[in-house]
């Protein structure tokens, strides 16, 4: 049957990507840049091509559907296979990652094309790809995998790829080790969060005898009623494991961090997919947290409280990527919010919505940024940091395309109607404002705060007087950078269309998979108040920032606020805090452990054995001393000692 | 039956004053007559429980060939008498304390576990002829015998070899 | 006829007459005598066996022993004389370059 074939295309989603990184590895070098580019992005975009075939029919086939692979583990009553799960919740994913994957592809082409030749290693440019679609492989077998431990492989692959691509310029970097240090800082951080989904992964094996999740799900009823405390563990782990890769309080500490990645990996890796697989996590396990009211609880603060303490950090932040990045932390929580709260639909829409605009943002921040950079010619490193909106200012006249795409995502991610993010930010607004009001009043906040950091980001760079002269000679960038900025552009802005109210197709869509829940109320209170919210924040921003300022800059907001200002400068200091209480005591406690007792006592054991055996053979060496009679005075004894065993026995 | 137990008591008693005659002699050349004197008690010994072949063997090879080779080395060599001076003080009561305790270990062994009513059997026909003995060692013992033919064979080169003085430029 | 305790007594001694004599004596000739002794312990209790077993084999082995024991003899004293040749000395205690 028809669709019976286009569901066996599903392994080419992972396959393509491991072609085109297969491909670039061996011969990449040798065949130029553009081939190198076009090579991955075509992967990705023929992987998005069987996203789509694959959606079209589940669209006549919308229960879903396994296909597997390959046996992996069989031991005694642990079978995991690697199988493909195509249902509508993971080809949502999938086309989200492909789709976006592909546009950040094409823009990558452009971009890496300058920047290898800003940071001067321009053979670099073919293992940017290589890792790109290694990051696209991994999370298609994140999000289409079949069972737990198929999933965490993807999970554990999209951390590696992370960390490659944050690091991917090792040698520079603050003192020549920062790069490096924010990719370590990412992998460790991840890996705590991993700790966690592999204390719930053991736990879900210990008490369902399997991984496979329609299996576990089924179960999970009959398991939650004979024993509550394993489920709320499963759930509280497995948030571990969410906080870590969904960067959510309290292991949030590395997305800033991230930054230091080329803007490419930011906007693919850092706000559009590998930070939502903590929510699809969550997603995909609603089956477990439906029935622990506790642990949902617990999910819905940690992203609420999370929306807002990233928000106001990110009002005080002077790097244009660090603005979207701790942005992205504040989104990434009114995602984890809603599913916690059990809207799962909405935070789904949310998740696509803001992977349309914030890639959109950073992709276009790539773009300004390398617009200034060529504006600084051939004063490059040193005296001005191009990051730094603190030097910028006008660019809407030197860089029109951007600005205008630029202002697209911004007002979406504020919650204008009728752009994306309005639709999906208030239907999260709504399930807050219907069942807990006090997240409403939180998640509110955010959202006015994210209003205002986005117009005092809009109106620090794009409008104004230049206030460098590298701001001054900027100029725009190319159309292989521009056409994938627009094409997102568009879909910030019509997206909202995948779940109108009313029409609800997204929930529809979804329903198959993650069951029939409530339908979504549209409020018209809520939504009138996100949008006032919306447009005082931004106006806001205007206001205080498109004052003509004198250099050296200074934030408007500094005097006004004083010492809390200073707080979110430093981002309330949380980095500091974490080393002082642990990482610290741990680094003392590991060089304790290296010093007097690894080389202390525990070589002390190796090398005293060795001597006390060179002390045994000393001693045993005295008992040759060649005269014949006394080697046979002690074979006597033996021969005596012998017979008098025999004897006595 | 009682003639038998005399004479073996007089040949064993020869035997062991022989063999004491042998360790305690000073002079070497006395030792080795010591030790034929005690070889041919024994191979009466051997005629009184049978084993006739056995015992004249024993006279030709043990006393007749053996000791002759000891001799000749003990006159070659000029080891009438050697000094005796001990070299390790502690080896001397050691050896002779755990030597008594074999002894005596042995023979109470002996005493307890071997029923003294078992007594050697007179001297059959068959087993004093040599004709048995000839067969058994051609068909049951005959690849023994055609090893102890290559030991032997061994031996006399080996001896040989020890012996030769080295050549000049060749030496070992 | 005689009690078979007595001449596996008898080997018994002249086997500990044997030992005692290999380890007191420092002339080595003498100690290969107290070999010798020893064998022959050995073979009288071989030839007591096979008469109270009714065997010919405790006589064949005796046969072999024998030969072997002329061999070794032959072997060992050859090479006494070499080692007498360097060290003009038979004193067991001074053959103790085999020290470690």
């Amino acid at each position: 049957m028809e669709s019976g074939l286009s569901f066996n295309l599903v392994p080419w989603v992972v396959f393509l990507p491991l072609i085109g990184l297969g491909i670039n590895l061996l011969v990449g070098r040798k065949f130029g840049e553009l081939f190198a580019g076009i090579t991955a992005s075509l992967a990705a975009g023929l992987a998005f091509v069987v996203a789509v075939i694959l959606a079209v029919a589940l669209a006549g086939h919308p229960e879903g559907v396994t296909v597997p692979l390959a046996d992996w583990i069989t031991i005694g009553s642990l079978t995991v296979r690697w199988a493909f799960r195509v249902d509508t919740l993971s080809v949502v994913m999938m086309l989200v990652v492909s789709g976006v994957g592909t546009l950040i592809h094409i823009y990558s082409i452009g971009y890496m094309h300058n920047d290898v030749r800003h940071n001067g290693d321009e053979g670099r440019f073919t293992r940017f790809f290589v890792f790109m679609n290694l990051f696209i492989a991994a999370m298609m077998i994140l999000v289409s995998a079949d069972n737990f431990l198929m999933m965490f492989v993807g999970w554990e692959g999209v951390g590696l790829c992370s960390y490659l691509l944050i690091g991917f310029w090792f040698e520079k970097g603050k003192d020549g080790i920062g790069n490096a240090n924010a990719a370590k800082k990412a992998f460790i951080t991840n890996r705590i969060g991993d700790f966690g989904l592999l204390i719930a992964m053991f736990l879900i094996f210990v008490n369902f005898s399997t991984f496979q999740f329609n299996e576990v799900f089924s179960q999970a009823a009959a398991v939650a009623a004979d024993k509550p405390g394993v489920m709320l563990l499963i759930t509280l782990f497995m948030l571990l494991g969410v906080t870590g890769k969904s960067a959510q309080l309290p292991l949030y500490v590395w997305l800033p961090d991230a930054m230091a990645g080329p803007t490419p990996v930011s906007a693919l890796i850092h706000a559009a997919t590998m930070v939502t697989a903590g929510v699809y996590l969550v997603a995909r396990s609603s089956a477990f947290y439906v029935l622990v009211p506790t642990a949902q609880t617990v999910v819905m603060w940690v992203g609420a409280a999370t929306a807002l303490f990233a928000a106001t950090i990110a009002v005080g932040q002077y790097d244009i990527k660090k603005v979207l990045a701790y942005s992205t932390i504040s989104q990434l929580g009114f995602m984890v919010a809603a599913v916690g709260m059990g809207a799962t639909v909405a935070g789904m829409f949310h998740l696509v919505t803001h992977a349309f605009f914030k890639g959109l943002l950073f992709l276009s921040a790539g773009s300004v940024i390398q617009g200034v950079e060529r504006g600084m010619g051939h004063h490059s490193h040193g005296d001005v940091d191009p990051q730094d909106m603190r030097q910028m200012g006008g660019l809407r006249k030197q860089m029109p395309v951007t600005f205008w795409v630029y202002l697209a995502g911004a007002l979406a991610l504020s919650g204008i109607a009728p752009l994306a993010g309005f639709f999906s930010k208030d239907e999260i607004l709504a399930a807050a404002w219907h069942a807990h009001p006090a997240t409403f009043i939180v998640l509110a906040a955010a959202a006015f705060l994210t209003a205002f950091y986005m117009g005092r980001q809009l109106v620090l760079v794009f409008f104004g007087e230049a206030r460098s002269e590298a701001a001054q000679k900027a100029s725009e960038s190319s159309k292989v950078v521009t056409v994938p900025l627009v094409i997102l552009a568009v879909l910030s802005v019509i997206g909202g269309a995948l779940n109108l109210p009313g029409l609800h197709t997204l929930e529809h869509w979804l329903a198959h998979t993650l069951g029939e829940g409530e339908p979504a109320h549209f409020v018209w209170l809520v939504a009138g108040t996100s949008l006032v919210l919306a447009l005082l924040g931004l106006g806001l921003g205007w206001l205080i920032y498109s004052k003509k300022k004198d250099s050296p800059y200074v934030d408007p907001l500094k005097k006004a606020l004083g010492p809390l200002f200073t707080a979110l400068e430093n981002k309330w200091w949380v980095d500091e805090f974490y080393t002082a209480v642990v990482l610290n005591p741990y680094k003392a406690f590991a060089q304790f452990m290296a010093e007097p007792v690894d080389l202390g006592m525990i070589d002390r054991i190796g090398g005293g054995l060795a001597a006390g055996t060179r002390v045994l053979a000393e001693g045993l060496r005295k008992a040759e001393n060649g005269y014949i009679r006394t080697y046979g005075l002690w074979m006597l004894l033996g021969l005596a000692a012998i017979m008098t065993w025999l004897f006595l026995r | 039956m009682i003639v038998n137990l005399l004479v073996f008591i007089f040949l064993g008693l020869v035997a062991i004053a022989a063999a004491l005659g042998l360790i305690l002699s000073r002079n070497t050349v006395y030792s080795a007559l010591f030790l034929i004197i005690n070889f041919l008690a024994v191979a009466a010994i051997y005629l009184v429980m049978g084993a006739s072949f056995i015992a004249l063997a024993q006279i030709t090879v043990y006393a007749g060939a053996i000791m002759v080779l000891f001799l000749f080395v003990i006159m070659m060599l000029g080891a009438e008498k050697p000094k005796e001076v001990e070299q390790i003080k502690w080896q001397r009561p050691l050896a002779i304390v755990l030597a008594a305790a074999v002894l005596i270990e042995g023979v109470y062994a002996l005493i307890t576990r071997v029923a003294l009513k078992v007594t050697t059997n007179p001297g059959t026909a068959i087993l004093s002829d040599p004709e048995t003995l000839g067969l058994s060692l051609y068909n049951k013992y005959s690849l023994p015998f055609e090893i102890t033919s290559v030991i032997l064979l061994v031996a006399a080169i080996g001896a040989v070899v020890l012996t030769q003085k080295s050549r000049k430029g060749s030496g070992n | 006829m005689v009690p078979i305790v007595y001449p596996l007594s008898l080997a018994v001694v002249m086997f500990c007459i044997g030992i005692l004599g290999f380890l007191l004596r420092k002339n080595a000739i003498v100690i290969f005598m107290c070999l010798e002794l020893m064998f022959n312990a050995a073979n009288l209790a071989f030839i007591t066996f096979a008469n109270q077993f009714q065997l010919i084999d405790g006589q064949v082995i005796v046969i072999f022993v024998m030969t072997v024991a002329a061999a070794e003899v032959a072997v060992g004293l050859a090479l006494m004389v070499a080692i007498f040749r360097t060290k003009h000395t038979v004193d067991i205690d001074q053959m103790n370059s085999l020290k470690g």
